[in-house]
């Protein structure tokens, strides 16, 4: 899991199948975050008729739900690209040029932070720790970590998969 | 006699490139040129050589770093009698390794860390056998003069914690283990989830027999995939074999656990928003009293934990408190899983004795900046914790020692900085920081912060510089002293220290009007 938050893998929405999922996993105890994150993978994103299934099926109120989905930095409210791009900006990165390194790519994917390239190939992000402060600069794509990371490793691996 | 060849299948080894190494391996097994078998272990915590490819010899084992698919024929061919220039020797003697004192990570790197059997054959639960025999308030007490303190941060006394869950009364009390480990610098965490989950297991069992709990959740980071799907994996193992479930150990005793995983949020490391984050809600800290150990989890007592506090219990039951409190200094006793990152040329993972000191970190065992430029600054203790120059790196590391100095241990996470480092930068980050992550409960923090960001850029833009540092410093005092949690009330740390020990790094003068144009 995890890895697989990229759109080409989502699948496009299907009420029934959603249903399924909050089902089984609602007698958890504290559901919501093991359910949103189970759309989250399966469909790329949170949507509002997500919302609307997993308040039904928990008998919460939209607002509660939607509260807790704006909270989290993970939960998307719409599908991000083929490859996502987390880039590390916190301090050990950043020591090691993490900065020069987040310009770069914006300007070599033509698009800033939070944003996904108009072919919906790319989206970008930022991340605070990837838990590889030894081994900066680090990014993750598609759920995988890359350590010592350069503007040419990371377009090579966005590249190779196109 | 089949070979034991290890890659690592940490993530600092993955990020690296070691499922390629471990494939080439795989790949001269199969091509039956050698008797070998490939054991995917934890990281060693010697990051710069990673992927480490370690072959098991009766002398010990052989390293080889840092190794590309590429060297994997040759270095196999060679052997560990012979020779290849990767070859670092024994693992075990290099210096790095040999001048710890490994106990909360003496099996990380050694062992697989799914085999229960290896576990076992290492040590692995003879702290939780010797629970079982024991009356609950006799393991309590035993974590208690054993003088740990909670890892995550705070360094709060976790057989106090542990005694006051034992007091209550209740229907169910639960076991939550905080692995949201979100403070740049650090990843030991992670490495034991990665590398030895079963001693995280083992702790949190004996936490549940010590103060009545049966159920525990271990709350990870969702950066932190490879982490979580280890331990599910080491949770559906442990309830195999009964570790966990209805028959601990073939006890009459109960414990289960869950992983859950977070969502991206830093706040959620503080103890009350991963609670509230646990139960489904926005991850909002919680007002104290009460304290999650009378009301925590559903309302229920319960022991909130770093996952280096409850890893280290194992040995602690298994070796006895003494054998734990021998190490040390002061207050604070025992050892401390040290992390080395950022720019630093070794960087790492070192548990030693507390006491310490800086100097020996960044220069012995680190080996100075990666970048080959003098070491200006350092961040200890994480996004929070200060910014400390060269003058200040002889403080021994421990709890109080820190404190003495505006400083603090935090989890242990130090990051490197050389001289191209702006600290009005810094501390501009720490604000900015602190407003993507506050969780919006509180003034001080939600607004705070974002006005510092902001006062900061105009120092750095030369305005009114003497005025605004004093907006800044009355700032901080406001979020030091009014903050809900230690997200707002320990910003000002990294900010203050800053301004402190790096002062000519906010002496800006205001651009040249023709420059501004």
């Amino acid at each position: 899991m995890l890895g697989k938050d990229r759109v080409g893998l989502a699948k496009a929405w299907d009420a029934a199948a959603a249903r399924e999922i909050a089902e089984k996993l609602k007698d958890l105890e504290g559901p919501l975050l093991p359910i949103l994150h189970a759309f989250n993978e399966h469909f790329g994103f949170v949507s509002d008729e997500a919302i609307v299934l997993v308040a039904d099926v928990l008998n919460l109120t939209r607002a509660e739900v939607q509260g807790v989905v704006g909270f989290y930095h993970d939960f998307r409210r719409q599908p991000a690209g083929h490859h996502v791009i987390k880039v590390c900006r916190a301090e050990a990165c950043q020591s090691m040029g993490s900065e020069v390194l987040a310009e770069r790519l914006e300007r070599a994917l033509g698009i800033s932070f939070g944003d996904t390239t108009p072919d919906r190939r790319v989206t970008l992000e930022e991340v605070f720790c990837l838990g590889n402060c030894a081994l900066s600069p680090n990014v993750m794509i598609n759920g995988e970590l890359h350590g010592r990371a350069d503007e040419a490793k990371v377009m090579a691996l966005v590249g190779a998969g196109q | 006699m089949t070979m034991r060849i290890y890659v690592p299948s940490d993530s600092a080894a993955l990020s690296m490139g070691a499922d390629a190494v471990a494939h080439a391996v795989s790949a001269e097994i199969k091509s039956g040129k050698l008797d070998a078998k490939l054991v995917r272990n934890g990281s060693r915590g010697l990051l710069w050589l990673e992927p480490l490819l370690e072959i098991e010899t009766p002398q010990g084992r052989i390293g080889y770093g840092p190794v590309k698919p590429s060297d994997v024929k040759a270095i196999l061919a060679a052997g560990p009698a012979g020779e290849h220039p990767l070859t670092l020797g024994l693992v075990e003697a290099i210096p790095y390794l040999a001048n710890q004192q490994r106990l909360t990570f003496a099996r990380c790197g050694i062992t697989d860390p799914l085999s229960l059997e290896d576990y076992e054959a290492h040590g692995g639960l003879k702290g939780l056998r010797r629970a079982l025999d024991m009356a609950p308030a006799d393991i309590v007490k035993e974590v208690t003069d054993s003088g740990l303190r909670g890892r995550g941060g705070a360094g709060f006394p976790t057989g106090i914690k542990w005694k006051t869950v034992l007091g209550c009364e209740a229907d169910q009390k639960y076991i939550v283990c905080n692995a949201d480990e979100g403070d740049s610098g650090t990843f030991s965490d992670r490495m034991i989830m990665e590398g030895d989950p079963f001693a995280l297991i083992e702790g949190m069992a004996i936490a549940g027999l010590a103060v009545g709990a049966t159920r525990g959740y271990v709350y990870i980071r969702s950066e932190y995939p490879h982490a979580f799907a280890q331990m599910i994996r080491a949770i559906e193992i442990a309830r195999a074999k009964n570790l966990l479930g209805v028959t601990v150990l073939g006890s009459n005793r109960i414990f289960d656990m869950e992983a859950r995983l977070g969502a991206g949020a830093y706040i959620c490391g503080e103890e009350t928003s991963l609670l509230e984050s646990l139960e489904g809600r926005r991850g909002q800290i919680r007002f104290k009293p009460p304290l999650p150990a009378i009301e925590g989890l559903f309302g229920k007592p319960t022991v909130v934990n770093n996952l280096i506090s409850l890893a280290t219990v194992p040995v602690i039951l298994a070796e006895g408190a003494n054998h734990y409190k021998d190490f040390g200094m002061g207050r604070s006793r025992g050892t401390m899983p040290i992390q080395l990152g950022g720019n630093i040329k070794r960087g790492g993972l070192i548990e030693r004795a507390f006491g310490l000191t800086l100097r020996e970190l960044i220069y012995d065992y680190g080996g100075g900046t990666y970048s080959g430029r003098p070491v200006r600054a350092v961040q200890v203790g994480g996004p929070l914790g200060a910014y400390w120059p060269e003058h200040l790196f002889d403080v021994p590391l421990d709890y109080e020692a820190f404190a003495a100095k505006g400083g603090m241990v935090g989890h242990g996470g130090i990051v490197v900085f050389d001289d191209s480092v702006d600290l009005a930068k810094q501390a501009r980050f720490a604000f900015h920081f602190c407003a993507i992550e506050s969780c919006g409960k509180c003034t001080p923090c939600r607004i705070g912060s974002t006005r510092g960001a902001e006062t900061i850029d105009k120092i750095m833009r030369g305005e009114r510089v003497v005025q605004n540092i004093d907006v800044v410093k009355d700032l901080c005092e406001t979020m030091r002293d009014g903050s809900l949690c230690a997200l707002g009330g320990l910003t000002p740390m990294p900010v203050m220290s800053a301004m402190e020990h790096f002062p000519e790094d906010f002496d800006r003068k205001p651009a040249l009007p023709a420059a501004a144009e």
